[in-house]
């Protein structure tokens, strides 16, 4: 790899031991993904932030990096393992508590902002088009890169970090145009709304891509399309599909710079939905527990549910999960109330996904198509997807 | 034998091979303050990588095995060296994170367990004994 002097000083430990690992890091993924030179970023997402995930292992690693270690560019995180205040009530034990914040120290005491959401580009980790960013949390890598058009690469927790404290990734896969053309196009001969409905899109694309070993796929027939409903069909087509960037004709930016695949083309009709659909509603299913918000949940979102549960009662343990901030206009709109009233409880900083609920709730009505996969591989709960009025309706049940 | 494959992380080691034709996830399928290999149904299931020169085709599983490579690193747990065919990102990430030398681009059909086997990363390759 071609390395600039700042490159290689950093390589030579001239700028700390932290600074050296992580560029050790990335020119060695340079080399193997046959990067020509690194790429200023200009902002960081970073994943692998619950205890549950990182454990004593992860945290020894990050302590280690943050005797020297400071971040060069904007960085934020992924979800948590808890509530960063309304732990207790969402069943978190002390000790996790306590293995979490450590964690979120160690990140703080490098720079890092411990915002610890999956949607950064809603709370100011927001690139423009065209940027080179280097983002870990599959949902936001395929929302940043289709719906923004910045560029990066699907990083991991350690990656990520070391793009954080050098300001540098390896030049490689999305931060090219050519790996930026689409291979499959998908054509929807049906009306798709709602967030339940692109999760459900997502999953057939994704599956679909991987049934083909398929990467990029361009979408033609959906007329319009809003931040939430992309971000449930980002987070979608990214978990069943590792599908990292994709092209929505009159929707991303991107959708006219590249030609139109035509080799391959694939018909979606209402019935390929509704198969896929029934995919994501278990048999023999008793639901316990409704959690909205994943991704994150928007404001604009809250505001919904808020006026869904106005003067309501809920009987059922209903989350609504979102970043700190967006929940801080949320408290000020006085939605929060409005929601805390009729029995809802708020889970920000953290989510569905990465709390530790092992095993906690029979059954989860979720509108979103990636809170159902990892309701059933890691939480072992029987899942069930349908909109948002329909999850509020079952709530009040 | 003299076998020329792609540096992945630089050091010398010399060990026993311990060699399996399926991929290893270090998230979850080696504990990683024993050195054995849990994951159900795995090759190597109940055998110890732990001192070893550990050949194996690819790395799969969670990211987050790269820490979990690092554990074992410090619980002096880990391989002494690793020798893939294509190495993927956690597996690389692992090695240089807990500084274990690593070659792959390497023809793993050509070592057998019990071999032994110097790995020389910072020149990529693996010499059997």
């Amino acid at each position: 790899m071609r390395l600039e002097q700042i490159e290689k000083d950093m390589l030579d430990g001239k700028h700390g031991k932290s600074a050296q690992k992580s560029m050790e890091i990335l020119t060695t993924l340079g080399e193997i993904f046959g990067a020509e030179c690194m790429v200023d970023v200009h902002g960081v997402q970073i994943a692998g932030v619950s205890y549950a995930n990182l454990g004593e292992a992860g945290l020894e690693f990050l302590n280690e990096m943050a005797e020297d270690g400071k971040v060069r560019v904007l960085t934020t995180l992924n979800p948590a393992g808890m509530d960063r205040e309304n732990w207790r009530a969402l069943g978190i034990d002390e000790e996790f508590y306590k293995n979490q914040n450590r964690a979120i120290d160690v990140f703080a005491k490098m720079g890092i902002i411990t915002t610890c959401s999956c949607t950064p580009y809603l709370i100011g980790n927001a690139p423009h088009y065209g940027q080179h960013i280097a983002w870990a949390e599959s949902s936001a890598v395929c929302y940043s890169n289709s719906v923004i058009g910045a560029r990066t690469n699907r990083e991991g927790g350690p990656s990520a970090l070391a793009a954080a404290l050098t300001g540098k990734t390896p030049k490689y896969g999305y931060h090219l145009d050519e790996n930026r053309h689409s291979q499959v196009l998908f054509k929807i001969n049906a009306s798709v709304k709602s967030t339940d409905e692109f999760g459900v899109l997502g999953k057939l694309i994704g599956d679909k891509l991987v049934e083909l070993g398929k990467k990029v796929p361009y979408i033609v027939g959906i007329p319009s399309a809003t931040v939430e409903e992309l971000k449930s069909f980002c987070a979608s087509v990214a978990t069943y599909g590792g599908t990292a960037l994709f092209h929505m004709e009159g929707i991303t930016p991107e959708y006219n710079k590249y030609p139109k695949p035509s080799e391959i083309v694939i018909e979606i009709n209402q019935d390929d939905l509704d198969i896929t659909r029934a995919d994501l509603i278990d048999d023999d299913l008793e639901i316990d527990f409704v959690s909205l918000g994943c991704p994150h949940a928007s404001i604009h979102e809250i505001a919904k549910i808020a006026k869904l549960l106005e003067g309501k009662k809920v009987k059922k343990e209903f989350w609504i999960t979102t970043a700190r901030p967006t929940k801080r206009i949320a408290d000020e709109a006085g939605y929060s109330k409005i929601i805390e009233d009729a029995g809802a409880k708020f889970a920000a900083d953290t989510c569905c996904v990465v709390a530790p609920i092992k095993g906690r709730f029979k059954g989860i009505m979720v509108d979103s198509a990636k809170a159902c996969y990892y309701g059933r591989a890691k939480n072992k709960f029987k899942v069930k997807i349908g909109s948002m009025e329909q999850c509020v309706e079952e709530a009040l049940k | 034998m003299k076998l020329e494959g792609r540096k992945i992380y630089k050091g010398i080691a010399e060990a026993e091979a311990i060699v399996t034709r399926d991929g290893i996830s270090f998230y979850g399928g080696v504990d990683p303050d024993t050195g054995i290999v849990v994951e159900i149904g795995h090759e190597l299931e109940g055998q110890s990588i732990t001192g070893k020169v550990l050949v194996f085709p690819t790395g799969k599983g969670s990211t987050v095995g790269s820490y979990t490579m690092y554990r074992m690193k410090k619980n002096n747990m880990a391989p002494v060296a690793i020798v893939n065919e294509e190495i993927d990102t956690i597996i690389a990430v692992g090695c240089i994170i807990s500084e274990i030398p690593c070659v792959d681009k390497i023809n793993i059909k050509n070592i057998k367990t019990g071999q032994k086997v110097l790995v020389n990363g910072s020149e990529g390759i693996v010499e059997v004994k």
